[in-house]
């Protein structure tokens, strides 16, 4: 078993500050080999434990966005019909091109059968479940637990490794039971202030001790506001970059400026009107 | 259920294996009861982890249990109060909610696991709300002696007037938000099944091949052109309805949270259009603004002006030909039953459907004697009662059809 804590500095080494629960979470997907089911709002960073797990383990990653509609052809594979038919006209009167239509050759992988067809097990990232719908989610099931692909014309392709599966999904869509259960539960949530500013340390240059801290109270102020869209990780970071590349080392010392860039926070016209000039100076208040 | 064999340290391993198994299939009695959905599978993982040498790390147990057993956020909320009460003999805290990583207990093993002749089965360490006894029935519920042990499917047929328990309250809110967002996603994707006939479109496959000397080499499919079901809630917030609006209003906030088109309007004696404060993202946000807009109790129900109007300033604005309107009320019209009669009739010329859905239908003994609904109710599609969770369910194969 190879332990959280150790989990945990390979993903600090790769970028990504997890914290002990997320490192646990890891270290059980290979020993019950089971796929994680990431949950949280927009912006948490579900899908950078998915990039920053195929980092640790020096792999590919291979991402299936999901949306409505999707379906086998888009997610498993797919015949090359054109290539298929030109086929066909090039080779106008031989017998065997019948079968050679549908041989590996015109086959054109998809994410789900690239994953199961890699020599070195790679990351699954499928990203946003929850926009799949039911029969999708179905399919994916049986996949996750035999991995194995029965196509037609070819006969039934067994994985050669198995990946490591990661799920997100924003919760737009109740997902079945069958699917919940058969993963590993996270719940992601917004970072507190002590991870968030080794978040901001680690990937903004620049950004020293004081000032990270300081924009992690600040981001942290502006979340308990009551916003449309509450910021993310990726808009901290955003933010933090900006005061960077605008010379600022104190909040304190450049209020102006840091209301200006809140735009960076906030998304919404709404949301915008809302943070006042007062408002900012009373959040700077709160940040020591 | 058995441990999975490691390698012996005590010379009495056996029976410690036997007295980690019998804990643990308590622990799982334990989360079922809370509305855990535990089978098989996670019961022998979770063996194999006690066997693999986190059993003797608490913190490390919590957290993997945590992921295992979890299946969603409530699940997730719920673990560690759980896990400590069981496992740590600490009190249940209301709602616990963790963020970031497990706070670090002090003690350095499981109580009941460190001294090797602990008594088996020992309930020593769990804590007096949760069961201990290995003789527990299956199958009971934990209603009552733990906090949200409830599930939404013991909720289904509970009229919304009977639910007095905050907690329940609350679970039926989410419910019905839930319904909201599946109510939606499958009404989307039977528009897709609809749309999603392989049609080729013949005449723009060929002229699109010419340049290939006339091989279809790219293929042009025809897509059917859907216009998305538009749905139009109106929500009577008179006093009479009092029992039933929190729970609605939290029903439509899902509902236009979820479907790509929606409006909402409330009525008591006047028309209020109320699209935008619902589409607060907080459904608590949403539901304070609403109540105040929703405070016109005390001076009747005027359903037939409300529905003028409509119809005079919002019809031609929110109704298209794939609308259906859907009016939540008891049909008591303290105005001109007569007026009503006639908006209705001029509603139904313009959208496809009207239903009608009235929490009073599923009392006993009720009939639709009001003068108002007798008024309506020969303009109505679908009449349907609206006092469960199960009702409201009912509704969506009709939806799905129009």
């Amino acid at each position: 078993m190879k332990g959280r804590d150790e989990i945990a500095q390979a993903l600090a080494a790769s970028g990504y500050i997890a914290d002990a629960e997320l490192a646990t979470a890891i270290s059980l997907m290979r020993l019950l080999r089971r796929p994680l089911l990431l949950e949280g709002e927009a912006g948490v960073g579900k899908t950078e434990v998915a990039k920053a797990l195929a980092k640790v383990h020096a792999t590919e990653l291979i991402r299936l966005q999901c949306y409505e509609g999707l379906d086998q052809s888009s997610a498993l594979y797919e015949w090359n019909y054109q290539r298929q038919l030109l086929a066909i006209q090039a080779h106008r009167g031989s017998d065997s091109i019948e079968d050679q239509v549908f041989s590996e050759k015109y086959l054109l992988e998809r994410p789900l059968l690239a994953a199961i067809r890699r020599a070195r097990a790679p990351v699954l990232l499928i990203d946003e479940i929850d926009r799949a719908d039911d029969e999708f989610e179905a399919f994916l099931l049986e996949l996750l637990s035999d991995f194995q692909v029965s196509i037609p014309e070819l006969g039934t392709i067994p994985a050669m490794t198995i990946p490591q599966v990661v799920l997100t999904s924003n919760g737009t869509r109740e997902l079945s039971d069958a699917l919940r259960r058969r993963c590993l539960y996270h719940y992601v949530d917004y970072p507190d202030v002590d991870r968030e500013t080794r978040i901001i340390l680690a990937r903004v240059a620049g950004a020293g001790p004081s000032l990270s801290l300081q924009i992690a109270r600040m981001v942290e102020g502006v979340r308990k506001e009551e916003l449309r869209k509450v910021p993310g990780v990726a808009e901290t970071l955003d933010w933090a970059a900006a005061l960077v590349g605008l010379d600022v080392s104190n909040l304190h010392d450049a209020s102006e400026i840091v209301h200006e860039t809140l735009i960076c926070l906030l998304k919404t016209h709404e949301d915008r009107a809302r943070v006042t000039p007062e408002v900012t100076q009373r959040l700077l208040g709160k940040v020591a | 259920m058995s441990c999975c064999g490691s390698s012996p340290e005590f010379d009495d391993l056996n029976e410690v294996s036997k007295l980690v198994s019998a804990r643990l299939a308590a622990f799982l009695r334990t989360l079922r009861d809370a509305g855990f959905r535990v089978g098989l599978a996670e019961g022998q993982d979770a063996a194999t982890l006690m066997s693999a040498g986190y059993a003797v790390r608490p913190n490390l147990l919590r957290a993997a249990f945590k992921h295992l057993f979890s299946a969603r956020k409530s699940d997730w909320d719920k673990f560690d109060g759980l896990f400590d009460a069981f496992w740590l003999g600490k009190r249940v805290r209301s709602r616990s909610r963790t963020i970031g990583s497990v706070p670090t207990s002090s003690n350095p093993s499981l109580k009941g696991l460190q001294d090797k002749s602990a008594e088996q089965g020992s309930g020593q360490s769990v804590a007096d709300q949760l069961p201990s006894s290995d003789d527990a029935p299956e199958g009971r519920s934990g209603e009552g002696r733990m906090e949200g042990a409830s599930r939404a499917d013991n909720l289904a047929d509970v009229d919304f007037r009977k639910l007095s328990d905050p907690d329940q309250v609350a679970e039926a809110h989410e419910a019905a938000a839930q319904l909201a967002r599946a109510m939606r996603t499958r009404l989307t994707r039977r528009d897709l099944a609809r749309r999603r006939g392989y049609r080729l479109d013949l005449r723009r496959t060929i002229h699109r091949n010419i340049s290939h000397g006339g091989v279809p080499i790219s293929l042009v499919k025809r897509q059917r052109k859907d216009k998305p079901l538009r749905l139009i809630v109106l929500l009577d917030a008179s006093g009479s309805m009092s029992m039933y609006t929190s729970l609605f209003l939290r029903f439509i906030h899902g509902v236009l949270d979820q479907f790509r088109e929606a409006e909402a309007f409330l009525f008591h004696t006047r028309l209020a259009y109320v699209s935008d404060a619902m589409k607060e993202r907080d459904a608590g946000r949403a539901l304070d603004r609403l109540s105040i807009m929703a405070q016109g109790a005390g001076g009747g129900t005027k359903i037939g002006e409300s529905l003028q109007t409509f119809n005079r300033w919002h019809a031609s604005r929110v109704i298209h030909s794939r609308s259906c309107v859907m009016i939540v009320s008891d049909g008591y019209e303290t105005g001109d039953a007569a007026l009503l009669g006639r908006e209705m009739a001029a509603l139904h010329r313009r959208c496809r459907r009207i239903v009608w859905l009235n929490p009073m239908m599923a009392w006993e003994g009720y009939a639709p004697e009001a003068r108002g609904i007798k008024a309506a109710l020969p303009h109505v599609d679908l009449y349907a009662p609206a006092n469960s969770l199960q009702s409201l369910r009912a509704l969506e194969p009709y939806l799905a059809k129009l």
